[in-house]
């Protein structure tokens, strides 16, 4: 299988490796660079729980090759806390319980983080639709839409 | 019930943040699949597309030419050590992996070990297998008939398909009473099989260490020391002795029931690793999670309903046949096949009930886990539920007179069932009036009454349930013939902080929290000082596990206990320090003080100190304590819950505009918390109700294995719950508490059904089987020719 050089700025470190055509983003990010907050729920880009920015924008990083992420930037659950400070979207899921098992968390906090990123004030109708591509299996999602509200709140 | 303790402090009753978010907002969770150790394998499956088939040959070359592939183990591998089968928790058999034949699709055929996960699947492609089919027995009615293919051909006298028939109840007394009775309704109620799809799936990392003869698991198990004493039981003649085995159970991503069994896969890896002398990894992806492992309910079930004119049930009759796939490998209590489905008689007084279920094998895979609910309870449930509802429709009465009419009273706690458990106690009125008034109940009947005349459909639904929680007590309840009690360990330190372990294993439920408020409550030391432990059987006390919404009811209980033996030695410290009797002191907030003399006082900080260092001369030294709480009883919390729904005459699509869950659970550790688990409850109530279901065309084939299939509730059909509570405290339980996981998934479903009957009522429709798609209710509405 061919081999590729890639190298992908994760978190705002710049990571270079030697990967297969068909590696996944998600196994470069948990597998190689062994940041595994970013979780592996399903394998037809159902689930969101492998959810991270990618030159911003929310993607399903299990469904995304890590040979497309070659120069480009990704933003795991890793990078959202900064300096110390909590990322806003991190303290609402805290507050408001948003989260039990923690295993979709991360991802849906990247969802929730990118939402608010372009929509400062969203709708509980905008929320609930940004993150209906994020499955949670525990919380019912109540305290999940309360934990971006608050993260809104909070940027204000 | 205002909390005792202080804010700071934190025991019963604060809504404290949990002690276990900051790790996973942070992404520093450790999940099974997080853990990489040194020269670690992986392993993958080979699964079987054949739902009943003889395997001729298993050809393993072209699996082994693919670079990265150094085994793969076959069933004749495993026979070798007499591995190739294992005893399933109810006692039956099944397959590791087969040596003649497959029994269910999906089933697991070989596994291959490789250096990388892509390399264990290019081997996984690379094997093959010659099948002969055979022919395949997907309907238990069917599987039950004369002349029905045996499909348990390696049971020597196994004549049938007919796994057990159970009984309970008085059948002459209950037959009569239908006899006698004014009005009889009957129903054919089916609830299908479905999956609990965690968002994390079932996996392990196996790490046999040869020299030391030392078998670490990381596992994503629900019941990690009862597991231990399993493989000890199943490998013990491979030299695999219970005190070289060490499981633990990490961060799980949710577990509902579906990480309670042992699967073949966690056995293939154990073996693997045992072979190699490598670590070895198994992490099943979706869709065989969703193929081959944890699946619940699969009930066909024939309700029967007695009563007088005037609405009041005089008894139940209940015929089920209870479709396990191919092997009985429910997760129940050994002495309950059917598990706590005798619960049927639900919130009401009956004189007389009898309920029969028959096990039946099928060629799907074995189902019978919980799916969040305490063994069958929500099958039970259902049942009663839509009955109440059945008969209220049938005698033109308001579902809600006709269930308070019936409701147990109060007074009558504890109350003896006529299927003979002891409900601990209820206000079974209290939660309904309290639902009916939260939601505007009269206003929106006469809503829906306007509605109607304009020809939409609007349906008001309730459920008021009893649940039955908690297993133990031991005298009924075992696995396997261990004991259902559970267990806590409490080290108070020097420094006065604790460490507290505890024999249960939360998959999210917070025990890092709860846990820690109920040391808070009982010994006064904040549970920001007290660190809370679970899941490796090397550190913490015996225990059954967390399911059936049992920890609070049995580990929580053990955690007062132990921490009530502290303060019982604490007190002697204290009496040394202060130097008056035992007999002079009095326990307030985390301190003894002198009666009569309040400033003399200890703080449990400064017992424990001299615990290490003064200790009263002919006292051990140290403070800590363990128990193993075998509780008295089971806990029976209960709820009504009310949902209103909207149905689109264009679609069929149900909508559901409110719905409002009025719980019971006793005295609350932590009200946040609580309410978590409702909302998470009542969305997996809600799912199975309008979503979920696992069939299985004519050849055995499944029709669901994908999340392209199998729908989740996401966030835009998931209506915003709204919660309410009644306190009515559990008299036998240390702490007044009762379970509640699981109490909204089990009371959910049959409000939804019962409001979309509801709905239909004047049309003529008086039941339909869940899942309630779209397509169900339009065609519904196309047959009452209402469909726009
Ligand atoms: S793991 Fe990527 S969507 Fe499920
Ligand atoms: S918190 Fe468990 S899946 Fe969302």
């Amino acid at each position: 299988m061919a081999m590729h050089k890639i190298t992908v700025t994760v978190n705002g470190t710049a990571h270079s490796a030697e990967v297969e055509s068909r590696f996944l983003l998600v196994h470069f990010i948990r597998e190689v660079l062994g940041l595994t907050g970013t979780h592996i729920g399903c394998d037809t880009t159902h689930c969101g729980a492998c959810t991270v920015l990618l030159d911003g924008e929310p993607v399903k990083s299990c469904t995304v090759l890590a040979v497309q992420a070659h120069g480009r930037r990704v933003m795991t659950v890793e990078g959202l806390e900064r300096d110390g400070k909590l990322d806003p979207i991190q303290e609402g899921f805290m507050q408001e319980h948003g989260l039990q098992c923690g295993f979709c968390t991360p991802g849906m906090m990247m969802t929730g983080h990118a939402l608010l990123r372009r929509t400062k004030n969203p709708s509980e109708a905008e929320i609930r639709q940004a993150i209906s591509g994020n499955l949670c299996r525990c919380t019912g999602y109540v305290n999940i839409v309360k934990a971006v509200q608050y993260a809104a709140a909070k940027q204000q | 019930m205002a909390p005792k303790t202080t804010a700071e402090v934190g025991g019963m009753g604060h809504a404290i943040k949990r002690k276990e978010d900051p790790r996973f907002i942070r992404g520093q969770g450790r999940y099974v699949d997080d853990i990489t150790l040194p020269g670690m394998l992986y392993l993958d499956i080979v699964r079987s597309p054949y739902a009943h088939a003889k395997i001729k040959a298993i050809r393993t070359e072209q699996a082994l030419k693919v670079p990265g592939v150094l085994a793969v183990i076959t069933g004749e591998t495993l026979a070798q050590y007499n591995l190739h089968w294992m005893p399933t928790l109810m006692s039956d058999t099944q397959m590791v992996l087969p040596t003649e034949k497959v029994m269910y699709q999906a089933q697991e055929v070989a596994g291959v070990i490789a250096t990388s996960r892509y390399a264990a699947a290019d081997g996984v492609d690379a094997v093959e297998v010659d099948y002969e089919p055979l022919p395949v027995v997907v309907d238990p009615f069917k599987a039950l008939e004369p002349g029905a293919p045996v499909l348990r051909t390696d049971k020597k006298d196994k004549k049938d398909n007919r796994i057990f028939h159970w009984e309970v109840g008085d059948r002459a007394g209950t037959d009569r009473a239908f006899t006698e009775a004014d009005v009889k309704v009957t129903q054919h109620i089916y609830l299908p099989r479905i999956h609990v799809a965690s968002i994390e799936t079932c996996g392990c990392v196996a790490d046999f260490d040869r020299v030391r003869g030392k078998l670490t698991v990381y596992m994503t198990t629900q019941a990690p020391h009862a597991i231990r004493t399993v493989v000890a039981l199943v490998a013990g003649h491979v030299g695999l002795s219970e005190e070289k085995i060490r499981i633990v159970s990490p961060d799980i991503g949710g577990g509902f029931g579906g990480k309670v069994p042992v699967y073949p896969g966690y056995v293939i890896a154990i073996a693997a690793s045992v072979v190699t002398g490598h670590p070895v990894k198994w992490i099943e992806d979706r869709m065989e999670n969703l193929q081959a492992d944890s699946f619940a309910r699969d009930y066909h079930i024939r309700a029967e309903l007695a009563a007088k004119k005037d609405g009041t049930m005089t008894a139940l009759r209940i015929k089920t046949v209870a479709d396990h796939g191919y092997a009985d490998a429910a997760a129940n209590p050994s002495k309950f096949p059917a598990g706590l489905f005798s619960i049927c008689t639900g919130s009401y007084g009956f004189k007389n009930a009898f309920a029969e279920v028959d096990g039946v094998y099928t060629n799907k895979p074995p189902g019978g886990i919980a799916y969040r609910c305490s063994f069958r309870v929500t099958e039970a449930v259902h049942t009663i539920e839509r009955m109440a509802d059945v008969l209220a429709q049938e005698l033109k009465l308001d579902p809600a007179d006709l269930r308070l009419k019936n409701f147990i009273p109060p007074e009558k706690f504890p109350y003896r069932s006529a299927l003979g458990w002891e409900y601990d106690s209820g206000n079974y009125a209290g939660a309904l009036k309290k639902a009916m008034e939260k939601i505007g109940y009269a206003q929106l009947r006469k809503e829906q009454a306007e509605k109607r005349k304009r020809g939409e459909l609007m349906g008001i639904g309730i459920s008021s349930f009893t649940e039955i929680v908690g297993a133990g007590p031991s005298k009924q309840f075992d696995i396997l013939g261990i004991k259902m009690f559970d267990s806590c360990e409490i080290r108070v330190h020097p420094t006065g902080k604790a460490t507290a372990r505890f024999g249960t294993k939360s998959q999210g439920q917070g025990h890092e929290t709860t846990y820690a408020q109920i040391v808070a409550e009982e010994l006064g030391i904040p549970a920001a000082h007290v660190e809370v432990e679970e899941g490796d059987t090397d550190t913490a006390p015996y225990g059954l596990g967390t399911y059936a919404s049992r920890s609070t009811p049995t580990a929580g209980a053990a955690g007062a206990m132990a921490a009530r033996k502290i303060r019982e030695k604490a007190k002697k410290i204290a009496a040394h320090l202060l130097e008056v009797g035992e007999e002079d002191l009095v326990w307030e907030l985390g301190k003894f003080s002198v009666t009569g003399a309040p400033q003399k006082s200890k703080t449990i900080q400064e017992i424990a100190f001299a615990a290490y260092t003064n200790h009263p001369q002919g006292m051990e030294a140290g403070l800590e304590a363990v128990s193993y709480y075998d509780p008295p009883n089971l806990t029976f919390p209960f709820g009504s819950y009310i949902c209103v729904v909207d149905i689109d005459r264009g679609t069929g699509e149900v909508k559901i505009r409110r719905f409002v869950a009025v719980d019971d659970c006793g005295n609350i550790i932590n009200p946040m918390i609580v309410d978590g688990q409702i909302h998470g409850g009542l969305t997996m109530g809600m799912a199975p109700a309008l979503l979920e279901e696992i069939s299985y065309d004519e050849n055995g084939n499944i029709q669901g294995g994908s999340f392209m299939d199998y729908l989740l509730p996401t966030a835009v059909e998931t209506p915003k719950w709204e919660t309410d509570k009644t306190v009515t405290p559990s008299p036998h339980h240390p702490l007044g508490a009762k379970g509640v996981g699981e109490s909204a998934t089990v009371g959910a479903p049959p409000a939804i059904v019962n409001a979309v009957v509801d709905a239909l009522a004047h049309l003529g429709v008086r039941h339909i089987d869940i899942p309630i798609t779209p397509e169900k209710v339009w065609r519904i509405l196309k047959e009452k020719g209402v469909a726009e």
